[in-house]
């Protein structure tokens, strides 16, 4: 029910559009640094890791760059950042709503005519949808940077044996498929976070409660659904 | 005006309002008031349509707001200011942008005009200073007035209080009160207002509906009071050392 009002008409294109630059600023650009810090440091003891523990006289010496690869763009630079995601911009979409319930803000909105579901929560799931592919992107990349900074100032391994390793094989759907699931999660993180902010009833403690069970049930979607599409995308 | 006809509204089976007729005249300052837990919020709650009456009868000018459309209710719902207890505004924009939102979400005018409109708003509850600062940096008081602009930017036809003086000091109280009354008179609004607070209902009560368990118990205007036998009201109404001496001034000044 509320997700039907939520993909109402918007009662002013321009007001909602403000809304969706806002929000893309918050959700988005102002997740840009911790998306890069963690990417890339992810990147780095992957490779470390990979290099430490499947060194061996029979393996080829591309196999580090190669795996990293694999690794950052299958599953970290998507699911795994997005349940990071999931607990930095969740927790503030939940408690942002959940507040606005409490003191009445969205009371207010109610009684001016206005759809509140529709002016709240579409902008951010608009905004989330925009930013997070935009983000794993970013993250793939910062991954790299960041193998590559393993080698060069820790000289772990030839930066040529891992630029090899890094392009051996590579397959560009990898990418897609990353891409097209952080759709998905980014759907999952904005409705939920929504959901849980909206429906509060209470006081300080109910929202934090929200906020909470919207990290917890995002993060548990968007592992079931990254499963399945998994599944759908690469099976 | 606003008519309520046999307004019901219950929860979990256990009635809260019950039978509720009232009528809320035009440029009067209209008074809900009633121990807390009585029903008076849940009222206000139904009259605003927040919430939705089992049974009953709801009148903006003869117009039944339970039994008509979304796009109906819309119309009057543009009609509509209210005041939050908590003033409930909107915490990441400025004094000026909060007085500006219904604008520029439903008028169609210039920039300039909404802008001068939200201005003079903001000039009526006397706050021009105060434009470009956040809900969190102003007193309580000023978050109410600003509520007030908010509310009345639209130039509506019925403004809703909840408990506007809850949370101020006596001396704000009585300039949110007289701003009220000031501003229901010259926009010839239907205001009602939900309090306990004594001081409104002695000072701007043109018309009081006294709720009582969920029934209404009693109605009148301020001068009533001072000389009504329901024992009810008087126990609510002069419970303090206070109001009794109040009483007893008033009804010596009635009598002489």
């Amino acid at each position: 029910m509320l997700m039907g009002r939520t993909f109402g008409r918007p009662e002013r294109l321009r007001m909602s559009f403000k809304q969706f630059i806002n929000e893309m600023e918050k959700l988005g650009v102002n997740s840009i640094g911790i998306v890069l810090l963690i990417s890339f440091f992810i990147g780095a003891v992957i490779t470390i890791q990979i290099k430490l523990n499947i060194e061996s006289p029979f393996m080829p010496r591309w196999t580090v760059g190669y795996v990293t690869r694999e690794i950052m763009l299958l599953e970290f630079s998507s699911a795994i950042m997005c349940l990071i995601l999931a607990g930095k911009v969740g927790s503030n979409i939940a408690s942002e709503i959940g507040t606005m319930r409490v003191t009445q803000q969205i009371d207010a909105l109610e009684i001016m005519g206005i759809n509140s579901a529709n002016y709240l929560i579409l902008p951010k799931i608009a905004a989330m949808v925009t930013a997070i592919p935009v983000l794993v992107t970013f993250s793939i990349f910062a991954g790299i940077v960041g193998a590559f900074c393993s080698c060069w100032f820790l000289g772990i391994m030839s930066a040529v044996d891992l630029e090899y390793g890094l392009q051996y094989m590579f397959v560009e759907w990898f990418i897609w498929s990353g891409i097209i699931k952080s759709f998905f999660f980014a759907f999952i993180i904005a409705s939920v976070s929504a959901f849980f902010g909206y429906t509060v009833e209470g006081g300080s403690i109910e929202v934090g409660k929200a906020s909470t069970d919207s990290v917890v049930t995002s993060s548990v979607l968007i592992l079931f659904a990254d499963l399945v599409l998994t599944k759908l995308l690469m099976g | 005006m606003i008519e309520l006809k046999g307004l019901w509204k219950s929860f979990e089976k256990k009635d809260v309002l019950k039978d509720i007729n009232a009528i809320f005249e035009n440029g009067k300052t209209n008074l809900i008031i009633g121990q807390s837990g009585s029903g008076k919020t849940v009222l206000m709650k139904c009259i605003v349509g927040l919430l939705t009456p089992e049974k009953g009868e709801l009148l903006y000018d003869d117009r039944n707001f339970l039994t008509m459309g979304k796009k109906e209710k819309k119309i009057i719902r543009r009609e509509m200011g209210m005041i939050f207890q908590s003033a409930a505004l909107f915490d990441s924009m400025t004094v000026l942008e909060n007085v500006m939102f219904p604008l520029n979400m439903f008028s169609n005018d210039t920039l300039r005009n909404r802008t001068r409109q939200a201005m003079f708003c903001l000039d009526r509850v006397n706050l021009t200073e105060a434009q470009y600062k956040y809900p969190g940096e102003i007193s309580g008081g000023m978050q109410k007035r600003v509520a007030i602009a908010r509310a009345i930017a639209l130039k509506p036809q019925y403004l809703f209080c909840d408990e506007p003086n809850s949370g101020l000091d006596p001396k704000t109280s009585l300039v949110i009160d007289e701003l009220i009354h000031d501003i229901t008179t010259e926009y010839n609004m239907t205001t009602l207002i939900n309090t306990h607070d004594m001081n409104s209902v002695i000072g701007i009560g043109e018309k009081i509906i006294y709720i009582y368990e969920g029934y209404k118990e009693w109605e009148g205007s301020k001068e009533d009071i001072f000389t009504s036998s329901n024992q009810k009201l008087n126990d609510f109404i002069f419970a303090s050392d206070l109001f009794r001496k109040v009483k007893e001034v008033e009804v010596r000044n009635i009598e002489g």
